[in-house]
């Protein structure tokens, strides 16, 4: 089980996290014109990389707060966490 | 029976408590500290089991958690468990055991017959055999390999024990209590480390409990019982006995099974069986010792074969002699011990040592004793078929290729020591990079993955001397690093033997002529010959080697095994063993039993029971509850011998006519709040939100991304800046998540807050003609005429004194409310609409009579919105705005999602008016055309309609739009039913919704 660091709220097990998926999706703007392509690549196509990831988690039994966690896929090692609205080096 | 394996005196066992046991339903005697093995070998019974593939007899090889052999099945207290080592199962009064693998008995075993047929279960067997035809699987293949297969039989009790899960933190967790592993916790304990230190046997002391060596001016027996009284008595150190750490996790995380009470006759009241620790350390000492290894030869599976440490534990522990004329078969200095061991008990053995001319102060003191040594010899096969009767022995050349005549040696037990490899699961668990030693032919941790350090003979490290050394300075070393202290230790002077060099030999060759069974999995009979099979087929990886064997594959998982194994691949394939490579190490290093794993999550336990505050109002009336979510919400009243179906109907048929009542507290409820909370809804629901007024309810639908509905539920604006949002009771938690994510990740600039208040407020909906009546008589202050509450409208009132909300919005598609108080006054609201009502003829209804309502209605619910459908396949494509954007709308644009013939929902009627449709059967065109049939929708949701007295289906029907009017088959093959139905319109009540306007 992963011990994750919660920006908010410190070092947490996993099972206080809900797993949201790769953090570097961005949704297209409201009202703005996509090709399908676009639209695909945001609701479905991603790349699953095997080492360093950018990922979203919740704390969901926690602060509630959805963080940023940069993680290894391969090792499970945890490089980094961030707040949603913090600058990722 | 009498004990006439037990020497007089010595041992570690308590001789005042004398326990009785049975064992294949024949009565022993054995004493307080025994082991069912030690307790066994103390009665001279060796014969315990038959082996899983060719059934032949089965003894004790080992004393303690490498045992392949002695798994027998426990009766205790009522109860069976299977797969228990008898070498780790601590004797209490009345302990019942009986042998697995064997039918009708031990001593006369059918399944034997296929040892002598064992020319045709060679390595892969299964593979090459099981194959073909298709149709002998069921019959033939199956059954037999069930039979064949198993370690025991699983109860099909519901087990009364109790199982518990513990969650601790700790600096050091140091697992096993022999010499490394005392070492270090007492020199991080010393400061101030927060430790724990895991023992997996009751007895601490590891190997110290068994050499004879000195630590101080004490025996190291003494010196480990010291240590460990003063630990125990430290508040920082948490010191567990039948504890073993089986498993390595990632960030540190290790898992501990602790046997609280499989060593008495009978659980302690308010004790569970078991307790499973997780553990997360920051740093982890891995002091697990080190496993003898066997000397492969012919006939090495007879029971009377063992391991020299083992006889050695049994001797000193237990005060058991393992057999009376001994022979000891060693490449190095260990054999020794354990024929000195026997010598000083008045035993004569003889030892049988590989080597030519092996040197060491042990050896001379075994010549001193008068033991009679034979050098550079071997053992070749051993005979007796349930027990050891005698060896074949001979001299072997230095080149270890070439046996000299054979003789034959009288012996009762066969005492092998192969030296030792060192127990490095948990490090390899842990992604540790293990590393080949060659100087003791074994594998060894290398560079560590996570914060893991192994000591001892764990490492490699056989002396006392140094174990102890660098176990007091990692303990010290690590635990500084934590506490940042700095306590001095001294270093105690140890006594002990030095060794000589072991001899790199592991498979004694076949004589000319003899094809012994040499065997290197004992518990699952693979054989040299298996492997060798193996490797000329073609398998080169020692992965797939072992999977096509099933070497190593065992509950054992290869403890005395893996090591000739990967000797034999790496002899035959030419390649040095670490180029082999070792298979994976995996948790469990030991079997843990389910109930362990389960712990107190079984049953209601099994997830959080959540009760509304009218609950015990229900339980009063004889509710009959079901699971909805993790809500338990009453499915109908029960009123004398009712069945279900009839008084869901009963109660339906009452809100249609009359005035019903139901409790809708289970209901998700969030409260939306901000300046831009209109704007939020307005992104999030499909429909238009900007233009709600205050004091209004409206009827939203969320989608995914994908373009999927997530959920759909009324949001009422209760003030300027506070929205009032309601969810499906199963969706909740999901689209509360949901909401948090736009509002954190997306759109971070809209000014709004969203908070479950699900638990905060009671609810009860109120439907039927008479509904107005009641609310009237409810709240006589309030103004709740069609033109004060109109449809989709919203009002708070005073309920006698208790503050009220009330909405009028409508599931069952009858003039209907829900009313709002907070929780801890729910179930005054209830009682007192119940005794309103009573004038109305109000009945409380349940979620069947709930259901019905809204599937002749044709409203979509959970059945419907099941993740696969998208707002057409609802008909809710009317609610989707053409003005704005939202959730999901670009994906709404896809193929498939506008394709001509897109599925619907539709309503379905049997042609017999009668049949009931069963949920999940699908639709087709032609009942009777050959499969696979082609569906062409499925049954939703089905009910008896009370409107129309006659079953109603809703259906997913593709192309559902140009089907109604058009005659179907329903298929059920689960329930075997074919019925001609007819496709209507999914609304089979109001079509045009004029009730819950009026
Ligand atoms: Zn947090």
């Amino acid at each position: 089980m992963l011990h994750i660091k919660c920006p908010h709220c410190g070092m947490r097990s996993q099972n206080e996290f809900s797993y949201g998926g790769d953090a570097t999706v961005k949704r297209p703007a409201l009202n703005k014109e996509v090709t399908d392509q676009e639209w695909d690549n945001f609701v479905y196509n991603r790349v699953s990389p095997r080492g360093k990831h950018l990922e979203l988690w919740q704390h969901l039994s926690g602060c509630r707060q959805w963080i940023k966690v940069e993680r290894d896929t391969a090792t499970h090692e945890i490089f980094n966490t961030y707040k949603t609205n913090e600058e990722i080096a | 029976m009498t004990q006439s394996y037990r020497i007089e005196t010595g041992g570690l066992i308590n001789r005042n408590k004398k326990i009785s046991f049975k064992f294949n339903g024949v009565t022993y005697f054995g004493y307080d500290g025994d082991t069912l093995a030690s307790a066994l070998l103390a009665n001279g019974v060796h014969l315990v089991g038959r082996s899983f593939k060719y059934h032949r007899p089965r003894g004790f090889f080992g004393a303690g958690v490498d045992e392949p052999y002695a798994v027998v099945q426990l009766y205790r207290n009522g109860e069976t468990e299977p797969n228990i080592k008898a070498t780790e199962q601590e004797l209490f009064e009345g302990l019942e055991a009986s042998s697995v693998n064997c039918w009708p008995s031990v001593n006369f075993d059918i399944g034997a017959i296929n040892n002598f047929l064992k020319i045709f279960l060679p390595a892969g067997f299964y593979y090459k055999t099981f194959m073909w035809p298709k149709s002998f699987w069921y019959k033939i293949y199956e059954p037999f390999i069930r039979k064949a297969a198993g370690l025991g039989v699983a109860s099909t009790k519901h087990d009364k024990e109790r199982y518990e899960h513990k969650y601790e933190y700790c600096d050091l967790l140091i697992t096993g209590s022999g010499p490394a592993g005392l070492a270090s916790a007492y020199s991080a304990a010393k400061n101030g480390a927060k430790v724990i230190l895991a023992e997996d046997k009751p007895r601490y002391g590891g190997s110290l409990l068994t050499s004879d060596v000195n630590i101080g001016n004490q025996s190291g027996k003494d010196w480990a019982d010291g240590i460990i009284s003063e630990l125990k008595e430290m508040p920082n150190v948490t010191v567990k006995n039948r504890s073993q750490v089986f498993g390595y996790y990632d960030h540190n995380m290790l898992v501990m099974s602790e046997k609280v009470s499989d060593h008495l006759p009978k659980t302690k009241k308010y004790h569970p069986n078991k307790r499973l620790w997780y553990i997360r350390a920051k740093e982890v000492l891995i002091s697990s010792g080190s496993i003898e290894r066997p000397i492969v030869f012919g006939n090495n599976d007879t029971p009377g074969v063992m391991l020299s440490s083992a006889a050695k534990e049994y001797l000193k522990v237990y005060g058991v002699l393992v057999g009376k004329k001994p022979l000891v078969f060693t490449n190095n200095d260990s054999g020794y011990e354990t024929a000195i061991e026997f010598k000083k008990h008045g035993v004569d053995p003889i030892v049988l040592d590989s080597r030519s001319n092996p040197q060491s102060e042990i050896i001379d003191e075994a010549k001193n004793l008068g033991i009679n040594i034979k050098n550079s010899y071997v053992v070749v096969a051993a005979q007796g078929y349930k027990k050891v009767k005698s060896a074949d022995v001979a001299t072997i050349s230095e080149d270890k290729k070439t046996l000299g005549k054979i003789e034959n040696i009288i012996c009762d037990c066969i005492c092998v020591s192969g030296f030792w490899t060192p127990t490095i699961h948990l490090a390899s668990q842990s992604g540790n990079k293990t590393k080949f030693n060659e100087e003791i032919d074994a594998f060894v941790p290398g560079a560590s993955k996570q914060n893991e350090t192994t000591l001892g003979a764990a490492n490699g490290v056989f002396t006392l001397e140094e174990t102890l050394k660098t176990s007091f300075e990692k303990g010290k070393e690590l635990s500084k690093k934590i506490t940042e202290k700095d306590n001095e230790i001294s270093i105690p002077n140890v006594v002990e033997k030095k060794y000589s060099k072991h001899d790199r030999f592991w498979c004694v060759p076949l004589p000319k002529g003899k094809s012994y069974k040499r065997f290197l999995d004992f518990q699952n009979d693979v054989a040299v010959s298996d492997v060798e099979i193996a490797l000329r087929e073609g398998y080169r990886s020692i992965e797939h080697v072992k999977r096509y064997t099933t070497l190593g594959m065992a509950t054992d998982q290869g403890k005395t095994s893996n090591l000739n194994g990967l000797q034999l691949v790496s002899e035959i394939e030419n390649k040095v063993v670490p180029s082999v490579g070792h298979t994976t190490f995996r948790p469990p290093y030991t079997p843990i039993s389910i109930g362990a794993i389960v712990g107190r999550e079984v049953g209601r336990h099994s997830k959080p029971t959540r009760k509304s505050p009218i609950h015990n109002w229900h339980e009063e009336y004889n509710a009959v509850f079901v699971d909805a979510g993790v809500w338990l919400r009453p499915r109908y009243y029960k009123r004398g011998n009712e069945t279900l179906f009839e008084a869901s109907k009963r109660e339906a048929k009452n809100v249609r006519t009359n005035v019903g009542v139901c409790d809708v507290t289970t209901l998700g409820k969030i409260d939306v709040k901000g300046p831009d909370a209109a704007e939020f809804l307005n992104r999030v629901y499909t429909n238009a939100w900007l233009k709600l007024p205050v004091g209004k309810a409206r009827y939203g639908v969320m989608l995914r991304e994908d373009g999927i509905v997530m959920d759909d539920g009324t949001t009422t604006r209760i003030s300027e800046n506070h929205y009032h949002m309601t969810t499906t009771t199963a969706q909740a938690a999901n689209v509360l998540s949901h909401l948090e994510y736009y509002l954190q990740l997306v759109w971070p600039e809209l000014n709004v807050n969203v908070v479950s208040t699900t638990e905060q407020w009671a609810g009860a909906a109120i439907a039927g003609p008479k509904s107005r009546d009641l609310l009237q008589k409810l709240f006589p202050k309030t103004d709740v005429s069609n033109e004060g509450l109109p449809f989709m409208g919203y009002v708070e009132g005073d309920l006698f004194g208790v503050k009220a909300r009330i909405f009028r919005i409508s599931f069952s598609g009858e003039l209907a409310y829900e009313v709002n108080v907070e929780s801890d006054n729910g179930r005054f609201m209830w009682e007192k609409i119940i005794e309103l009502g009573e004038e109305f003829q109000i009945q409380p209804y349940g979620t069947e009579a709930l259901s019905t309502l809204r599937i002749e209605m044709g409203h979509v619910a959970g059945s419907e919105l099941d993740g696969r459908t998208i707002p057409y396949d609802n008909a809710l494509e009317g609610l989707l705005s053409k003005k704005k954007d939202f959730i999901g709308k670009r994906s709404l644009q896809r193929e498939a999602f506008v394709a001509e013939d897109r599925q619907r929902i539709v309503g379905v009627i049997p042609l017999d008016k009668k049949t009931s449709i069963p949920e999940g059967s699908h639709l087709v065109k032609d009942a009777n055309a050959p499969l696979p049939n082609k569906k062409l929708g499925h049954i939703s949701a089905s009910c008896w309609s009370v409107e129309h007295d006659n079953p109603f289906s809703l259906a997913i029907l593709k192309d559902g739009k140009n089907m109604i009017g058009k005659k179907l088959f329903v298929m059920s093959p689960l329930k075997n039913k074919v019925i001609p139905v007819e496709i209507v319109s999914s609304h089979y009540v109001d079509p045009k919704g004029e009730r819950v306007r009026s």
